[in-house]
């Protein structure tokens, strides 16, 4: 099992919680693994018990960062994606979603709603504004030429078993 | 009730024509639905164009672009335009981008 893609031990023990659970997934940027990786993302949470609305919103989410992965960091070319998932204490999922494609000059304005720069391809902008609402935080860590990294967290909410 | 080779069902009633969208709305399947409604939308030319979404189960913001664009070619025609029947999710969604405010989302009666 490898674990050296923690970075920094010796910060990360201090700043970030325990890890319960954790699953890696790498694929192509190819648009038929969008379903793939909202699919795993909505198994892996399983393991939660989530509600309905929270899985579609997980699925919604992670739909999102890998379809920009595929159509604006590697620009419909090929590359890799790699996708983490992370059960962390007090139901709480960390999801990040990584390429290694063109990047993002200016992330803050990329995150505006309605925001897009290929408004030919139907685009909506709402991407970012979708992980944004549909999830509890949102970090997006890119470079221009480096690649992009998004991170999202959310915690589920705790129901009683017979409610579902 | 009318469904062509690929599976896309839609009905044509009083110059209406409404789509039925099933299963996923993602990037990976627009393009293949927006060709499909484009092409139906341009051979019955039609009164109002209706996308109804009781059947679809997954819908992202490429759903949004999706119907967004269905939206300005029907205007474009003189084609009025509505959707139909969105699940709670996919409500969350339309909510999200404001599509109340362009778009008549109905709830019940097709065609
Ligand atoms: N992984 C990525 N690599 C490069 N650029 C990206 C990436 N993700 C998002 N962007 C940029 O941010 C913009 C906004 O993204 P988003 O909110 O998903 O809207 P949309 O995908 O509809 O354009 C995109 O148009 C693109 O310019
Ligand atoms: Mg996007």
């Amino acid at each position: 099992m490898e674990k050296n893609h923690r970075t920094e031990p010796a910060e990360s023990a201090r700043t970030e919680p325990r890890v319960l659970n954790e699953c890696r997934l790498t694929f192509p940027s190819l648009s038929a693994n969008e379903g793939y990786a909202r699919a795993c993302a909505a198994a892996f949470c399983a393991q939660l018990d989530p509600t309905a609305t929270e899985i579609s919103d997980i699925k919604c989410a992670v739909s999102e960062a890998v379809t920009n992965a595929i159509v604006h960091g590697y620009r419909d070319t090929a590359g890799e994606i790699i996708m983490t998932l992370r059960q962390l204490p007090d139901r709480v999922v960390k999801i990040e979603i990584r390429d290694k494609g063109c990047g993002i000059a200016n992330v803050e304005e990329a995150r505006t709603p309605l925001y897009t720069t290929d408004p030919a391809g139907e685009r909506s902008g709402m991407g970012f504004t979708v992980m944004e609402s549909f999830m509890d935080t949102l970090r997006v860590v890119s470079a221009p030429g480096r690649g992009t990294k998004v991170t999202m967290t959310k915690k589920f909410t705790c129901l009683p078993r017979v409610r579902r | 009730m009318q469904t062509n080779e690929r599976g896309l069902r839609w009905l044509e009633t009083e110059g209406s024509l409404t789509v039925y969208l099933e299963g996923d709305i993602d990037h990976h399947t627009a393009q293949t639905i927006r060709s499909r409604i484009d092409t139906r939308l341009f051979l019955v030319r039609p009164r109002e164009l209706v996308l109804d979404l009781a059947r679809v189960n997954f819908m992202d913001s490429a759903g949004l672009g999706l119907i967004l664009g269905r939206f300005t070619k029907a205007s474009e025609l003189g084609v009025s335009f509505r959707l139909n029947n969105p699940n709670r999710h996919i409500q969350k969604i339309l909510d999200l981008a404001g599509m109340e405010r362009l778009v008549p989302i109905t709830v019940g009666k097709t065609g």
